[in-house]
């Protein structure tokens, strides 16, 4: 089934959309009664994903915490009930992001085969063509990155990746793909991705790779995990 | 066991939710009105987290192939077992053989059928509910089709007496003042003051309509849009039920059960945990409109509830005892 309301699905302008302005400190926003959203002040970086990653190891030891969840540069705190003084447990969110050492990972290194262009890559002459790159430069640029995953989110397995190189960002579909298969690879704005679910999307397809990324027989049943890194191996290019 | 006798898409088995999973990227699904379901499992003496079944197109017919306990609570489906009514909010014992019919509501949008010991399919990673897009969960991650047979676990209550027992519905047990337009209360979230302050005094003023392209993932409203200076977008950031997101178009999107674990829109306010099941009851085409709650009032708001609920737990406990 599809949902009409997939937040992949923004709606793109003739340039990437611009961020929300960077914040000057560290924020925390309600989210729900019982949740709160920590988020990394200034642009996006690696040791600040890092931070993030060292807080959430913290708080899911605080006894009232249900649940900690990574976002890029951000964490959402899911309490089990709504914490009694809020105010204290904001300060004590922001303390800890003022006072934890990044946290270092060693994780996975991830060799991801991937079929280029063809069918199931068929938005890669557009990337091309919005990059003023062949396509074989595309390819090359794409495999030439080492992607860290910052965070799962959005659908089962989907790792959110930092590392694309500049010149191929590519802005997200204005008419999202009706019906994209599960493992495309996937350019949107200033990300890479590799699909999880077959259906609609609104990234650039420029590949597609076999590797399930979910498979519930497994524990964990994500490949991925944050920290772990990705290359992407140009296995076959069909232009 | 029960059989499906006749049924249409978008029913499913469904829990409380899949609670824990979200750092996989797997939604928590789970019943759109709690309170509905938990009373239905209360009525029964099972397990509040009890599998039931989440009715939303109607009319939906099962079999009971042994006898057993059952209720049906959330929107009123004027329902009958075999050729009898069976009033809203009700509890009874059906006999082998019998048929419970659940019909279109007047008002109200879920209903839920539960059954002493619950539905029995397997824990997918804590729950049994059924995510439609991941397809899993539930029964073969799929909505319930015409045939299907589904077991029960062992209740761990006898059956009712004669006649069952029935609790007033929540919406007359905590009603809301205004009829036409369900009011919401809400906290404002992270970028409500980027919007300008036109667009804030809009957001409250306006009576949002609950547009057809709405379903369990979340509710897309219509009205007069909420238009930001610039389009902005958020590093993706973990989302949970009732946030209230504003995409480029402006007009608002309430995530709810089945939403994907991790969005990017700004989002301006969060619907208060204590109102999410009246917005589980919203029908399609109806109207909402926002109302400010601090975090204090949100908190309080979750007794009443509460409340509700253990005076049930309580009656029943006492009726069955009896």
């Amino acid at each position: 089934m599809s949902s009409v309301v997939m937040d992949t699905l923004r709606p793109s302008r003739a340039t990437v959309t611009p961020e929300r302005p960077a914040l000057a400190a560290p924020k925390v926003s309600s989210i729900g009664t019982r949740a709160l959203l920590l988020e990394a002040p200034g642009a996006f970086e690696l040791r600040h994903q890092k931070r993030i990653w060292a807080v959430a190891d913290e708080v899911e030891k605080w006894a009232d915490v249900e649940e900690a969840v990574l976002g890029v540069t951000n964490l959402l705190v899911v309490f089990s009930k709504p914490p009694r003084d809020l105010e204290a447990t904001r300060v004590a969110l922001i303390d800890a992001w003022h006072r934890l050492p990044e946290k270092a990972v060693s994780g996975r290194i991830h060799q991801i085969p991937v079929i280029y262009g063809g069918e199931l890559g068929s938005d890669l002459a557009a990337v091309s063509a919005y990059s003023g790159l062949p396509p074989e430069e595309i390819i090359a640029i794409h495999c030439a990155g080492e992607y860290t995953v910052c965070a799962i989110g959005s659908s089962p397995g989907f790792g959110y990746l930092h590392g694309l190189d500049p010149r191929i960002f590519m802005p997200r579909k204005t008419v999202p793909s009706l019906r994209m298969l599960k493992g495309t690879v996937t350019i949107g704005g200033m990300q890479a991705g590799i699909s999880v679910n077959t259906g609609p999307n609104g990234w650039n397809a420029i590949g597609w790779a076999a590797t399930p990324m979910f498979d519930l027989d497994k524990t964990p049943p994500c490949l991925l995990a944050p920290g772990d890194q990705i290359r992407f191996l140009a296995e076959r290019i069909e232009l | 066991m029960i059989e499906i006798v006749s049924t249409l898409p978008l029913n499913t088995v469904q829990d409380l939710g899949r609670f824990g999973a979200r750092h996989h990227g797997v939604s928590t699904s789970g019943v759109m009105d709690p309170v509905a379901f938990t009373v239905g499992n209360v009525l029964l003496g099972n397990p509040d987290n009890a599998a039931g079944i989440e009715v939303q197109t109607f009319p939906f017919v099962v079999r009971f192939l042994a006898d057993t306990s059952f209720a049906v609570t959330g929107a009123d489906t004027a329902a009958t077992l075999d050729d009898h009514d069976l009033p809203p909010w009700w509890s009874t014992t059906a006999r082998r053989g019998q048929t419970l019919t659940l019909r279109p509501p007047a008002s109200g949008a879920r209903a839920y059928l539960t059954v002493a010991g619950g539905i029995d399919v397997p824990v997918i990673l804590g729950s049994r509910s059924t995510h439609l897009r991941s397809e899993f969960g539930g029964l073969c991650g799929r909505s319930l089709e015409q045939g299907d047979m589904l077991r029960t676990l062992e209740a761990e209550t006898s059956p009712w007496k004669p006649g069952g027992l029935g609790v007033v519905p929540p919406t007359f047990a905590l009603p809301v003042t205004n009829g036409r337009v369900l009011p919401v209360r809400v906290l404002k979230a992270g970028e409500y003051d980027l919007f300008p302050e036109e667009m804030q005094d809009r957001f409250w003023s306006t009576e949002w309509k609950i547009t057809h392209h709405s379903d369990r993932g979340g509710y897309r409203l219509s009205g007069n849009p909420l238009k930001l200076a610039a389009p902005v977008e958020m590093r993706s950031y973990g989302l949970v039920a009732g946030i209230v997101q504003v995409p480029p178009s402006g007009e608002p999107i309430i995530q709810l059960s089945d939403a994907n674990t991790a969005g990017g829109y700004p989002k301006i306010a969060a619907v208060i945990e204590a109102d999410l099941w009246r917005l589980g009851q919203a029908r399609l085409g109806s109207l909402i409109r926002f109302e400010e709650a601090t975090y204090e009032a949100a908190v309080e708001a979750m007794a009443p509830v509460a409340d509700y609920v253990a005076r049930i737990r309580r009656t029943a406990d006492l009726y069955r005892s009896l």
